[in-house]
């Protein structure tokens, strides 16, 4: 699904990931983490195509296409979806009408006919219910006035709606109560599927008690430090991430 | 950010669709402008002798006044001797009496214009007057709204039909001296459209006038004088468009609106002269000047504009609450792309009591174009508990273009409340990520988030008026961003 090799990216002239290496399969789960600037949201945006992000080595297959090439509108049509560790407010479009003009872009990519409006509404009622929205949602403007918990949300309702083969969440969980995180998370879960890879970004294990990982890959200075499975996390949140740095500059010193 | 800067300039750059020019012979007036040529023109128009009067003592006041020069706008002096001050299709030199003797080709453009004339194609329930260069040349819809007892007709056929009508309003909210180019249209003006609603009729449709400047070296001044009686309604739209040229054409219109007791005006454009090319050659100087005033307790006036035309526009559709209660409202969305520089905004004159005015200004800035928003609110002495609520927007896009807001507030009574609020914002490139990241391509995106910017101005435009609006937004800023 999802190929990334040796990636290097700066931002503003600083390099910000150097030389990662991140294998997604189709189905799988995988969780991010490391500490706030090791590089977690800036690979979450890389993959996106955030325009801000300048990709200086490296390559990102996505479904044996060069996902590097594309323009954000073509990844998010081709399945990639990313949910926004800080949604963006555009007052006076209500989040339905952004919904349904994105839900037809990307069926019109896949060949299919656009839904009329009562079909369109019958899809939407039924996604609402993964996330717990009410239909007063739909009419405001997007994510105007939201609380943080009700962006988030909304974030993984679209999700939901534009059915993506590889979501990335980025730090979806920050800034939600525990209740709030529990209805994201129980989203999320429902939309766990075969044929879609979710890459989550996270400071916190917290979040992957509600969505349980098949790999954790932690981040630190802008590469893997370490790969694992779900425990990893757990050891993680016991030592704290100085751990994985002290490991890791033992095993330099040692190399050296 | 360097990409989004070099993606605006590519999405800027678009086509002017309206720019194309009809081949009609004309009766046009040789350039130049003295007593003798508005003599000439009353004579054409056989206007009586109040009218040529009123226009020579227009003249003369204009004579005796400077260009305002405090707007903030630039451009070359204008020679007002090198404007022609009539143009008629010649086909139409007595006016036509149905539409079938107007020139074929007048219609077409009309046509191309997407302004069906005929009215058995015509949307129902829109009634038309089309003013081309100098002159009215066909109205629909007249015999129905003459049931009404409605008038809408050019404005030289008032002149001949209602003379006393005309007399009495005419420059009765703004007098003929009362700026340059106001006493420049008075001393000129060629056709325009008039609009009388007798007491308690509510207009049993939309009025529209299509204004289209084609001949060459030519101004086009017209006027609208619009009179509502106690306790009628009117909804009135009135559309811009002109060819492409090199050389600036001048346009100094002036639209007077009266609202007796209880009487409510509603007045939309949508204006989309030509803007000049992208290096800012040619397009329209539009410098108008509109006024209503709310002679009656309760009446209502509201204007609603939207601007996206017109190398220069220079206009403040303002509203003189004079009768107690009444309200006046502003609704305006101005864009400026490539070197477009707009000076728009609004006056309030609060002179009755429990009177309100709301301003919803919303400019987008493009490209090289500058927007400024001007609006004066004035609570005079014996106004007891005016309100004001104003709120100027600003969007810009790009780095290399302006916002600027002057409002203006002058309060005389301490029972006023006087709010302002302004924001500016860039179409961020946060916000346009965020709908391609959705599938939404980047014209798309920048149209839609444009579209909410202006969403609060277009809810009050009819229906048919807001699409027309949404799509000429959407062209207008073809390639702004990208």
């Amino acid at each position: 699904m999802l190929s990334v090799t040796n990636l290097d990216v700066a931002v503003n002239g600083d390099m910000i990931l150097n030389e990662l290496n991140l294998q997604v399969q189709a189905g799988e789960v995988h969780a991010i983490m490391g500490p706030n600037g090791s590089g977690k949201s800036t690979l979450a945006n890389v993959l996106a195509g955030h325009p801000g992000y300048e990709v200086t080595a490296g390559s990102v297959i996505y479904e044996g296409q060069d996902l590097l090439q594309m323009d954000p509108e073509e990844r998010a049509r081709q399945g990639v979806f990313l949910a926004f560790q800080y949604p963006v407010e555009i007052p006076g479009v209500s989040n339905v009408y952004m919904l349904k003009a994105a839900v037809n872009q990307i069926r019109k990519h896949r060949g299919e006919n656009e839904l009329d409006a009562v079909k369109f509404l019958k899809l939407v009622r039924e996604k609402m219910k993964l996330v717990d929205m009410k239909e007063e949602f739909l009419h405001r403007s997007v994510n105007e006035g939201f609380s943080g918990g009700e962006k988030k949300r909304n974030e993984i309702f679209q999700m939901a709606m534009l059915e993506p083969k590889l979501a990335i969440l980025d730090e979806t969980d920050s800034g939600l109560d525990i209740d709030a995180l529990k209805v994201v998370a129980q989203g999320v879960n429902e939309l766990r599927d075969a044929s879609r890879s979710i890459v989550m970004v996270t400071h916190y294990q917290r979040l992957l008690d509600y969505i349980v990982p098949d790999y954790v890959h932690v981040l630190a200075g802008g590469r893997v430090l370490k790969s694992g499975g779900k425990e990893l996390a757990l050891e993680l949140e016991e030592h704290g991430y100085g751990w994985i740095e002290d490991q890791t500059a033992e095993l330099l010193e040692t190399r050296a | 950010m360097s990409s989004s800067v070099s993606t605006i300039s590519d999405l800027i750059g678009r086509e002017y669709k309206e720019g194309f020019v009809t081949e009609v012979e004309t009766d046009t007036f040789p350039p130049g402008l003295d007593e003798d040529v508005i003599r000439a023109l009353s004579t054409k128009k056989n206007e009586p002798e109040f009218m040529l009067d009123w226009r020579l003592s227009a003249f003369q006041r204009w004579q005796e006044m400077a260009e305002p020069s405090w707007a903030h706008v630039s451009y070359q002096p204008i020679d007002f001797q090198a404007i022609s001050y009539y143009s008629a299709p010649r086909s139409v030199g007595d006016g036509p009496q149905s539409l079938d003797e107007v020139d074929p080709k007048i219609l077409e453009t009309y046509n191309k214009l997407g302004i069906p004339l005929q009215e058995q194609k015509f949307l129902a329930g829109v009634a038309v007057d089309a003013v081309f260069d100098s002159v009215s040349v066909a109205t629909t819809f007249k015999s129905k709204l003459a049931e009404a007892g409605v008038i809408f007709c050019p404005f030289s056929e008032a002149v001949q039909e209602h003379p006393e009508l005309v007399r009495r309003y005419l420059g009765a909210v703004v007098p003929a001296g009362d700026n340059f180019y106001a006493a420049l249209n008075a001393a000129v003006f060629s056709d325009g459209s008039f609009v009388y609603i007798p007491k308690g009729v509510r207009c049993p449709m939309e009025l529209s006038t299509y204004f289209r400047i084609n001949a060459l070296n030519t101004g086009q001044f017209e006027r609208t004088l619009i009179v509502a009686e106690e306790d009628s309604y009117v909804s009135y739209l009135e559309g811009c468009t002109a060819p492409m040229r090199d050389e600036n054409q001048l346009h100094a219109a002036v639209v007077e609106l009266v609202a007796m007791k209880g009487a409510q005006i509603k007045y939309s454009t949508v204006q989309n002269w030509y803007p000049g090319d992208e290096d800012g050659r040619g397009g329209i100087y539009n410098f108008v000047t509109k006024r209503g005033a709310c002679r009656g307790d309760d009446a209502k006036i509201s204007w609603t504009q939207v601007e996206t035309g017109s190398a220069i526009t220079w206009k403040y559709p303002s509203v003189l609450l004079e009768g107690d209660r009444s309200v006046g409202e502003f609704y305006s969305v101005a864009l400026t792309n490539n070197c477009q520089q707009a000076d728009t905004g609004t006056k309030m004159v609060h002179i009755g009591k429990n009177t309100s005015s709301t301003i919803i200004s919303k400019g987008i800035s493009a490209g090289r174009g500058q927007n400024a928003y001007r609006g004066q609110v004035k609570i005079l002495k014996d106004a007891e508990n005016a309100r004001n609520y104003s709120q100027c927007d600003s969007l810009l896009m790009g780095d290399r273009c302006g916002a600027h807001t002057f409002p203006y507030v002058e309060v005389k009574n301490p029972t006023a409340t006087v709010e302002h609020e302004a924001t500016t914002s860039k179409i961020g490139e946060d916000q346009l990520f965020y709908c391609r990241q959705r599938g939404l391509s980047e014209e798309d995106a920048v149209s839609m988030i444009v579209n909410g910017f202006c969403k609060e101005v277009f809810k009050e435009l009819p229906m048919e008026f807001a699409v027309e609006a949404q799509a000429l937004l959407g062209v207008s800023l073809e390639g702004a961003v990208g």
